[in-house]
């Protein structure tokens, strides 16, 4: 796949992305009567897709930059998620309605005494971004370390990471964890002492959501774009031949990983803010194949893809749930099939041409089992 | 996918479901009344695990728009439904809730099953000002000013319920195993019969609970347990908070390691008509029920219900059920408020909902409390071999639902009264305040 | 409804003043002798109770009816079980619902009442307990050997006290051992029970002694209750104590031989589930996301067959299962094969690409299924030959598990001989193996690849089948499956139907293992994080594809 080249547009798209935000921003604010003034309906759901977009961009670093199809990264979008839903349910504190300033609601009326440890510290703004960082970071490394150092690849590790999302959604369903159960976290207030639903929050709050992401773009443009890009696409395509050069494939794939994961986290807690809850079917398997195939829609391996695949499925999606509510999901899956099979490097593939190798053409080295993308 | 395939179950199903929009949407604009449409939203699944159960909810909403057309509307004006589909996905419920009524603006929403996807629209339709009408029994613990509950409170089926097993003409049992999905509405319900049960003189030991995981289908271990826990020499019942779907795999277990009612009774909060349509009730002859509703119920405003329903949906096999005639019931309270205030201004319709009534379908009279749950009858029925429940037991008259349940300790305090001088849904009787943020 | 209506919470607290006597029996008879002393003259007419509208009162009058015995005694129970009896709604008429019409309760004489003047009689679970009572008293005397054996069973597992002259009644008159010696249980669990007759200190140890060589969980509940008894000899409560103790450590180690079944029995759930996957994925590489949703397929199939054998011939219903097999399998194998044509064939060479196609056509799938069939459950029904369960030892053995396992391995032996031991599956191999080289051999691969496809698919609208007699069948039915599926797959070794039956087994057994221990919620993620780990451990599985082709 000729992919390498493509994600240059990816400063372009951030500049975009920055410069969008901040109109949508600013006209959010005009008073209702002006004929272009942002709704706040509009202006969560943008919100909501710059958060999907996180959660794609990091799909698409380490499945079109280093050949990991994860089917669980929305394990880490939600690990974000809770860490950021825990500081916002602390900063409720007394204005719940049971009026406790320790416990949150519904530790309360699950006649819970006490905080449990790991809620230590949850009150603080500081201590909701070192756990949102850390602990998909941490999560990440561990189970990364342990895969690519025994060499787990192509569908094992697309099943096991969905092994791991999955477990995760079932320890957070259950009210014991400590996490509110199905009914997860949710009734935030305000964020810093600002009102989350008032409509100068909201604007500030896509604001940075623009940035956030725009800076992950050139981030992730960073890290690709340079010799370690240049590594991680022969780790994709050669992962052999780039061992035997001297090179070691599984820190490489390490690195870029552990960094995905902190891109999915960011985007959890952005979606988190603006969405108003996080709950366990946030882990659901599902979500998480549903990421993958926005970067396909989008074109995989092209980082504005990614962003353009989230926008434009979950704008699709939001449109054919209201209008069509009983025929959409046909439409959703014909989607899906129609991409794969006409469309794919995606959309980006489509604007870069066509693509050189007709997708009906079988290579014959890769008819083995595993596949031979992975 | 070959084309020809696809094409023709295509186009079967786009008649069918264009059909359907004719009869529930479009054809409200072509009855007598006049003028601009009044529109409510209808926010329940239609895809994805609940579309199981909530899809029966959207027909019924549709079908009585339909019927309110065709005696003229509300306030001489058409009613129309806009059906969006939350696809059981409890974010996206947040999103579609905030579309019907920031951009649909639609005088009042009917929807939401599960406790998650409620909470889920709950700060939604606080900020918004919006009207729900949430049409399914749950945990209590709530008492929003935008909410309507016209399902039952745990006071008003779980109670109920536990009092009759205790009875002798339920088996005077004397051991429960309380079995339930791992989920906010079975941990808080087994919480509030814990201690109730505890309060009839049942001793801890005499008290098992059991938590599964969403959708559990190998019920295996657990029958067993509970078979070895009712062989201890005294009466034991098992009261089902089991969600839907893992009903089914939980009641085939029982019948196939030879389980009857007489032997130990399960008393189910989920399992309604619609479920047991999936069933071969034949085993499970005798297992019981606690609703305010049953579809067996004589009585003649019930009768011309179903037959409405059979003839709304030409199928004269499809069954009623409880948060059906809750969806029933709200619906008309909704209308009756309309009709009272002259417009479908939130607010206006909000204050003047309280104290209202409206008949049940199955006798009696739904009134509106000052915490904006009705007053119900419970009954308590037994399967029968032909899928429906013969009602064994009901409460001499309507029970008033509670908001908060008077059996856990940090709300036995707390009334919701929305109506003045009190104003709050979370009313501390002894420190006689509000509790936390004015809500509403 | 209003006149069926109980005096709620008053009637509650009436009642309660019974509470203090144990049993349905005990209440019933005491309720006889005092409360109505009449009783005995026998030209009463005991079936007047079942006219009235109170529970209490049917079930006492069902109690006497068994005391007075009589030719229509166990016509008119039976036709109450079955709710078939039906009472005038004025008066104390009693007519029982016939094939051909009707008939006189009480003489059992052919009738023609007033049908819109009749109602059911009344029965709950109350009614239901004094109707088996009375059955298994009247059936103990005068019932066929099968009878008289369920009913001393029931005898033995209520063991009330108060039956303790019917058992001595029945005992002296058998001479069939196993009667005897099930009438001897329930005698011993009868004497032990609260409100016995005083008896001897050695008459009680003999009892306890009987009930522990019965063992199960029934003695142990009699026993459990009889070492706390205050009304027994403390010699007898402990070594009532004792024997529970001793029947504990039984129930222990037969206990781990159940969850052994139930382990295998999950574990045959999921070979059934994944073996269909093992072809596609483990053989062909597709990764099909709409395999759960061609099991679903399959399971309304089996629903749809039972449909039509019951309206062409309801004789045959029984065995619509059998039919369902085939059918299921056609169902599926060419919607596989149609599946195969229609998209996969464009996909290959591109594995993780199926995957987002499949997925799009599994949303597809379960939606059409929906808006043809509706989204609730339908109802699949378990034919007799299917139900119920039997003792193995200490052992239950439910017969539809029993089946459904014993299918599981009929249908991998089938698999294996296809694989093996036909042309197809010859040039199945041969094609996965080296395609062009296949394909330069004169095999048309295309028909090779869709035909493979076709089998797998098949197998899982046979899982389908299975599926569809323990869990609920909605739309929603494959989604439940399809990540199982994949793991067992994968945890298996890709591409080793062997792996797949040892991954299968292990996770079952694993899983029902872990489930007395930690719960079934922690049990599930203990196993998903123990799989984990091990295949961090076995990059390939349990048992990994040798040779070349397996370094990617």
């Amino acid at each position: 796949m000729n992919a390498s080249l493509s994600f240059r547009g990816a400063s372009v798209t951030a500049v975009i992305v920055v410069l969008l935000t901040g109109i949508m921003a600013i006209a959010s604010l005009l008073p209702a009567s002006s004929p272009v003034q942002v709704s706040p309906f509009i202006m969560t759901l943008a919100g909501k897709y710059l958060a999907y977009a996180m959660l794609a961009l990091a799909v698409d670093l380490v499945w079109g930059f280093a050949g990991i199809l994860t089917l669980g990264h929305a394990a880490f979008f939600a690990l974000g998620g809770y860490a950021m839903g825990m500081y916002l349910v602390r900063e409720i504190g007394a204005r719940g309605v049971y009026g406790n300033a320790d416990l949150p609601d519904f530790m309360v009326f699950l006649s819970w005494k006490s905080l449990p440890w790991y809620w230590w510290g949850s009150d603080h703004f500081p201590m909701a971004l070192v756990l949102m960082l850390v602990v998909p970071a941490a999560l990440a490394g561990l189970f990364g370390w342990l895969a690519f150092r025994s060499r787990v690849s192509g569908v094992y590790l697309s099943i096991i990471t969905q092994a791991l999302t999955y477990a995760l959604m079932l320890a957070f369903f259950q009210n014991g964890f400590g996490f509110g159960g199905n009914n997860g976290l949710t009734d935030f207030k305000d964020i810093l002492g600002f009102d989350l639903h008032s409509p100068y929050t909201r604007a500030g709050m896509l604001f940075v959501s623009g940035l956030i992401l725009a800076g992950a773009l050139l981030a992730a443009r960073y890290v690709v774009g340079g010799r370690f890009g240049s590594l991680l696409i022969a780790v994709r395509d050669a992962e052999s031949r780039t061992r035997f050069l001297g090179y070691r494939p599984e820190q490489v794939k390490l690195l870029v990983w552990v960094f995905s994961a902190v891109i999915a986290a960011i985007g959890g807690a952005l979606y988190v803010i603006q969405v108003g809850i996080i709950n366990p079917g946030e882990f659901a398997p599902a979500n998480s194949i549903e990421a993958v195939i926005w970067v396909a829609v989008g074109g995989r391996g092209t980082l504005s893809g990614a962003v353009v695949g989230a926008i434009l499925v979950n704008l699709g999606k939001t449109l054919f749930t209201a209008w069509l509510p009983e025929m959409w999901l046909y439409g959703l899956g014909a989607l899906f099939m129609a991409t794969t099979l006409f469309l794919p490097q995606g959309l980006m593939g489509l604007m870069h041409h066509m693509p050189k190798k007709r997708p009906s053409e079988v290579t014959p080295e890769v008819t083995n089992p595993e596949g031979g993308e992975a | 996918m070959s084309p020809r395939f696809s094409r023709r179950d295509f186009t079967k199903f786009s008649l069918a479901a264009s059909a359907a929009m004719l009869a529930g949407v479009r054809g409200a604009a072509a009855a007598t009344p006049k003028g601009e449409p009044i529109r409510i939203g209808v926010l329940h699944s239609l895809s994805g695990t609940m579309a199981i159960s909530e899809t029966t909810l959207k027909d019924v909403i549709l079908m009585l728009v339909e019927l309110q057309n065709r005696k003229g509307g509300v306030l001489g004006r058409p009613l129309e439904a806009v059906v969006v589909d939350p696809a059981s996905n409890w974010p996206l419920f947040a999103e579609k809730a905030r579309q019907l009524l920031a951009v649909d603006k639609v005088a009042s929403v009917f929807g939401c099953w599960t406790s998650v996807s409620r909470k889920s629209v709950l700060p939604v339709f606080e900020e918004l000002n919006g009207i729900l009408f949430y049409p399914v029994q749950y945990e209590g613990q709530e008492c929003s000013r935008n909410v309507f509950y016209t399902g039952a409170a745990p006071n008003q089926q779980a109670i109920p319920a536990v009092d009759y097993l205790l009875s002798a003409d339920g088996g005077g049992a004397k051991r429960f195993a309380l079995i339930g999905t791992d989920y906010v509405y079975p941990r808080t319900t087994n919480q509030i019969l814990q201690n109730y049960l505890k309060s009839k003189g049942i001793a801890d030991a005499d008290i098992m609970v059991n938590y599964t995981p969403f959708g559990q289908s190998d019920w295996q271990t657990i029958v067993s347990q509970l078979k070895a826990f009712g062989s201890a020499g005294k009466k034991t019942a098992v009261v089902s908070t089991i969600n839907g779907d893992a009903n089914v795999p939980f009641y085939k277990e029982l019948g196939a390691q030879g389980i009857s009612a007489t032997d130990i009774p399960v008393m189910a909060f989920s399992v309604g008509e619609e479920e047991l349509a999936g069933m071969d009730t034949k085993p499970l002859v005798g297992q019981l029920a606690a609703w305010n509703y049953f579809e067996s119920i004589d009585s003649p405003a019930n009768k011309s219900f179903i037959k409405e329903w059979h003839d709304y949906t030409k199928n004269p096999k499809r069954t009623t059920n409880d948060p059906m005639e809750a969806s029933y019931i709200g619906f008309n309270l909704w209308v009756q408020a309309v009709e009272k205030v002259g417009s479908t201004d939130h607010d206006k319709v909000i204050d003047a909902m309280v104290g209202l009534k409206q008949a049940n379908l199955t006798g009696g009279t739904a009134q509106v409390l000052p915490n904006h749950h009705i007053t119900k009858p419970v009954y308590i029925g037994e399967i029968q071999d032909d899928g429906q429940f013969n009602v064994v037991w009901q409460t001499p008259k309507e029970v008033p639902g509670m908001a908060w349940s008077p059996y856990v300790p940090e709300t036995k305090n707390l009334i919701g009264d929305w109506t003045r001088p009190v104003s709050c849904g979370n009313y501390d009787t002894v420190k006689k305040a509000c509790l936390g943020a004015k809500h509403g | 409804m209003a006149e069926f209506a109980m005096s709620g919470p008053a009637a509650l607290s009436g009642r309660k003043m019974r509470n203090g006597v144990r049993g349905i029996f005990a209440a019933v008879l005491l309720s006889l002798l005092f409360i109505q002393p009449h009783n005995a003259r026998a030209d009463e007419d005991v079936f007047a109770g079942l006219a009235t509208t109170q529970f209490n009162t049917i079930a006492s009058s069902v109690d006497q009816i068994a005391q007075q015995g009589g030719p229509r005694a166990l016509p008119v129970l039976r036709a109450l079980a079955d709710r078939k009896l039906f009472a005038t709604r004025e008066g104390d008429g009693l007519f029982i619902r016939t094939d051909s019409g009707w008939e006189d309760a009480r003489s059992g004489a052919s009738a023609t009442p007033d049908e819109e003047t009749l109602r059911p009689v009344r029965v709950n679970n109350r009614v239901r307990l004094a109707v088996a009572a009375a059955e298994a008293e009247l059936e103990l005397v005068s019932g066929t050997p099968a009878e008289r054996q369920a009913s001393a069973m029931l005898f033995y597992q209520r063991h009330d006290p108060a039956m303790l002259p019917a058992i001595d009644k029945a005992l002296s008159k058998t001479d069939d051992v196993t009667l005897k010696n099930t009438l001897q249980d329930a005698r011993a669990a009868a004497l032990l029970s609260p409100g016995a007759p005083v008896s001897d200190a050695q008459a009680q140890q003999q009892a306890v002694a009987k009930l522990k060589a019965a063992g199960g969980l029934d003695a142990r509940g009699v026993l459990a209750q009889a070492s706390t008894s205050e009304a027994l000899d403390p010699a007898t409560r402990k070594a009532a104590e004792a024997a529970v103790s001793s029947i504990d450590f039984k129930l222990k180690l037969w206990g781990f031989g159940q969850d052994a079944f139930y382990g295998l029995s999950l574990g045959s759930v999921l070979l059934l589930a994944a073996m269909g996957l093992a072809i596609t994925f483990g053989v062909m590489g597709v990764i099909n996301m709409a395999h759960g949703e061609l099991m679903m397929i399959g399971a309304y199939t089996t629903w749809l067959t039972q449909k039509a054998v019951l309206s062409v011939a309801p004789a045959l219903g029984s065995f619509s299962l059998v039919l369902a097999i085939p059918a299921a399998f056609l169902v599926c194998g060419a919607l596989g094969i149609v599946i195969e044509r229609g998209l996969i064939r464009f996909l290959y060479g591109r594995p993780l690409e199926t995957l987002l196609a499949t997925w799009g056509l599994s949303l597809i799938l379960q939606q059409v299924i929906r808006s043809l069939f509706g989204p609730t459950n339908v109802a699949v029904t378990t034919p007799p030959w299917l139900s119920g369960s039997f003792h193995l030892g200490g052992i239950e053995v439910t017969i539809d598990r029993l089946a459904i396992m014993i299918f599981a391995v009929v249908v991998m032996a089938g698999l294996m001989l296809v694989l093996r031991r036909t042309p197809l599956g010859l040039e199945m191999r041969a094609v996965t193996q080296n395609r062009r080289m296949a394909a330069l051999m004169g095999i048309r691969t295309a028909r090779v690849d869709a035909l493979t496809f076709g089998l797998g698919s098949g197998i899982a609208g046979l899982a389908g089948v299975a599926v569809s007699q323990i869990d609920n069948v909605s739309p929603n039915l494959g989604q439940s499956y399809i990540i199982d599926s994949f793991l067992v797959v994968v945890f298996g070794g890709v591409g080793n139907l062997w792996g797949t039956l040892a991954a299968a087994a292990t996770l079952g057994v694993g899983g029902k293992a872990l489930e007395p221990l930690v719960g079934a919620v922690s049990g599930k993620i203990l196993l998903l994080v123990l799989v984990i780990l091990y295949i961090q451990r076995h990059p390939r599985g349990m048992f990994p594809l040798r040779g070349r082709g397996v370094e990617s």
